[in-house]
């Protein structure tokens, strides 16, 4: 099943047919008319062929509409917003993350708590990083600030877990080093938009 | 009525074969409608785009294990202020009267259990059960008796929703039950016995000569009245969970309410089994194809015809019921009945 067909919103624009609802009769003659009309249409028949269209369309065609849902999951929009996700450059493996704190800043439900300090190459290095999902409302302001695209929203919507911290420690976000070559890029909220090369102008250096 | 001509040509039937026979009928035909359970989910999800039942068992097969364990441990509860008696005699009445008209009707091929088995060797086990020579006067009574299921269930159980249940028993009741007679009539009339064996007989001389090119009419009228009275769906009324929760069956739980799933079943199998008999050829060898081979295919069809049948059509409301069965179907049976005894004497 594709994305396409959930995407479409277009509602209005589909062949809506209105029904030719005639008025009921009033005389006994007019009554028996449509009785016997009704009977010799076979209209219950084209019931009975709907409903068995639509087994083999099930069956043969690949359209059952069950989603079986733990096995297999609808595709989600890139610009959903689930737990968050701390991404890796690709190069060094490197977590992406300039200890900048933006993300703690903007934050309008105050849950992202950082420390940071400098390491021994006078570079920034987050010693601590924490959301608490108990307060986030995944607005995705911290992704759509972040200058570096390192924290990003992730498609995990399946939040139940045994203890509040299950999610929320920096290493638990953080693309596994060894998973490193699955990492997807973030082209939601926050992401560079698909045309931005177009978009690029050339700053005037002349007055 | 004369002897039928195809007891001549087999064993004795004793009475150690028909008990064989009558235990046969009650094992199966509880598994089949089991079974019919799971394939009565699974049709009606297929027809919806859906799964049905998937996860016990492979392509959800011990659902139907899974069904029965619930059922039977479930708690047994007897509402407070019902009449106790009534209560519990009520579904074994619907399951009894299903099981009994099974013993009128061919069920399964008939059989001579091998000579080296102990003690039964050599016994005939017979096609039909109890071969009376009335066998569809039997079997419409018996299954018109096994709606006193629902109704006194209804009445018993002290609830609201059981009442309308049962005064919508006896309004179905009323209406079919004339129609399913003045249907049958018109064959009755043409093979002159009541006997199923002679029906079949009647019918032997290939696809031609079965009932339903000669009473089409009659043919569609049983199959309408035989919808009303096995509760299939343009005529749920009894239990059209959206209108009166669960009608007859609302109080009742367990193994008891099992019992009235059974006892429709049963004789949804029934009423396939007559129009097979009645008016498709019943057990007649049709080319290669041997005769136990067609009717389980013709009530197979039949089977899956009322599920189909649910799956695409609105059920009707009690007046409209009465209304289809008392000035619609009722003259046309009759006036059925008339063309057939009028051509029968030119």
């Amino acid at each position: 099943m594709g994305l396409e067909q959930f995407k479409n919103r277009n509602v209005g624009t589909q062949e809506y047919k209105v029904l030719n609802l005639q008025e009921s009769p009033k005389t006994p003659m007019a009554k028996f008319t449509q009785v016997a009309k009704r009977t010799f249409k076979g209209e219950l028949f084209v019931g009975l062929g709907v409903t068995v269209r639509e087994m083999f369309n099930a069956l043969f065609r690949g359209q059952m509409h069950t989603v079986k849902y733990p096995l297999e999951k609808l595709p989600i929009s890139p610009r959903y917003r689930a737990i968050h996700e701390m991404l890796r450059l690709l190069e060094s493996g490197h977590y992406r993350c300039i200890g900048c704190g933006l993300c703690e800043k903007i934050c309008i439900s105050n849950c992202i708590t950082m420390e940071t300090r400098y390491d021994e190459n006078q570079r920034k290095e987050v010693s601590e990083y924490t959301i608490n999902f108990g307060r986030c409302i995944f607005c995705g302001y911290c992704a759509e600030v972040c200058p570096e695209l390192a924290i990003v929203h992730g498609p995990r919507y399946e939040t139940a877990s045994e203890q509040r911290a299950s999610f929320s420690l920096f290493e638990d976000m953080l693309t596994p080093i060894d998973k490193l070559s699955l990492q997807q890029e973030y082209d939601g909220f926050g992401a560079v938009s698909p045309n931005a090369d177009e978009n690029i102008k050339k700053t005037p250096l002349a007055y | 009525m004369e002897t039928t001509t195809l007891i001549g040509q087999l064993p004795e039937v004793t009475a150690a074969g028909v008990a064989i026979k009558a235990i046969l009928i009650l094992a199966i035909i509880s598994a089949i409608a089991g079974f019919g359970t799971y394939l009565e989910r699974k049709v009606l999800a297929f027809m919806q785009r859906r799964l049905g039942p998937t996860h016990v068992g492979p392509y959800g097969l011990l659902q139907i294990a899974a069904d029965g364990i619930k059922l039977f441990t479930k708690e047994d509860i007897v509402p407070q202020h019902a009449n106790s008696l009534i209560f519990k005699v009520a579904p074994v009445i619907t399951a009894a009267t299903a099981f009994i008209a099974l013993a009128g009707v061919p069920v399964f091929p008939d059989f001579t259990i091998p000579e080296f088995i102990p003690v039964l060797g050599g016994t005939f086990v017979p096609s039909i059960a109890s071969d009376v020579n009335v066998g569809i006067l039997f079997v419409i009574g018996m299954m018109a008796a096994g709606l006193y299921g629902p109704l006194l269930a209804g009445m018993a159980q002290a609830n609201k929703w059981g009442i309308i249940g049962a005064a919508r028993t006896a309004i179905q009741f009323l209406s079919y039950e004339v129609v399913t007679g003045l249907s049958l009539l018109a064959p009755i009339m043409l093979v002159g016995s009541l006997s199923l064996i002679d029906f079949n007989e009647a019918q032997s001389g290939g696809i031609t000569s079965w009932f339903i090119w000669q009473q089409p009419v009659a043919f569609v009228l049983f199959l309408i009245a035989g919808f009303a009275e096995t509760n299939r769906t343009p005529f749920d009324l009894l239990e059209h969970e959206a209108e009166v929760i669960s009608g007859y069956a609302t109080e009742y739980s367990g193994m008891r309410w099992g019992m009235f799933f059974i006892g429709e079943y049963a004789n949804m199998i029934t009423i396939s089994i007559l129009a097979a008999v009645v008016f498709l050829g019943g057990y007649n060898d049709f080319g290669f194809i041997a005769g136990w081979i067609m009717i389980l295919l013709k009530v197979a069809f039949f089977f899956f015809l009322m599920l189909w049948v649910r799956a695409a059509w609105p059920h009707v409301r009690p007046d409209q019921l009465m209304w289809l069965c008392w000035k619609v179907l009722m003259p046309i049976a009759v006036i059925n009945v008339v063309v057939t005894g009028i051509v029968m004497m030119v």
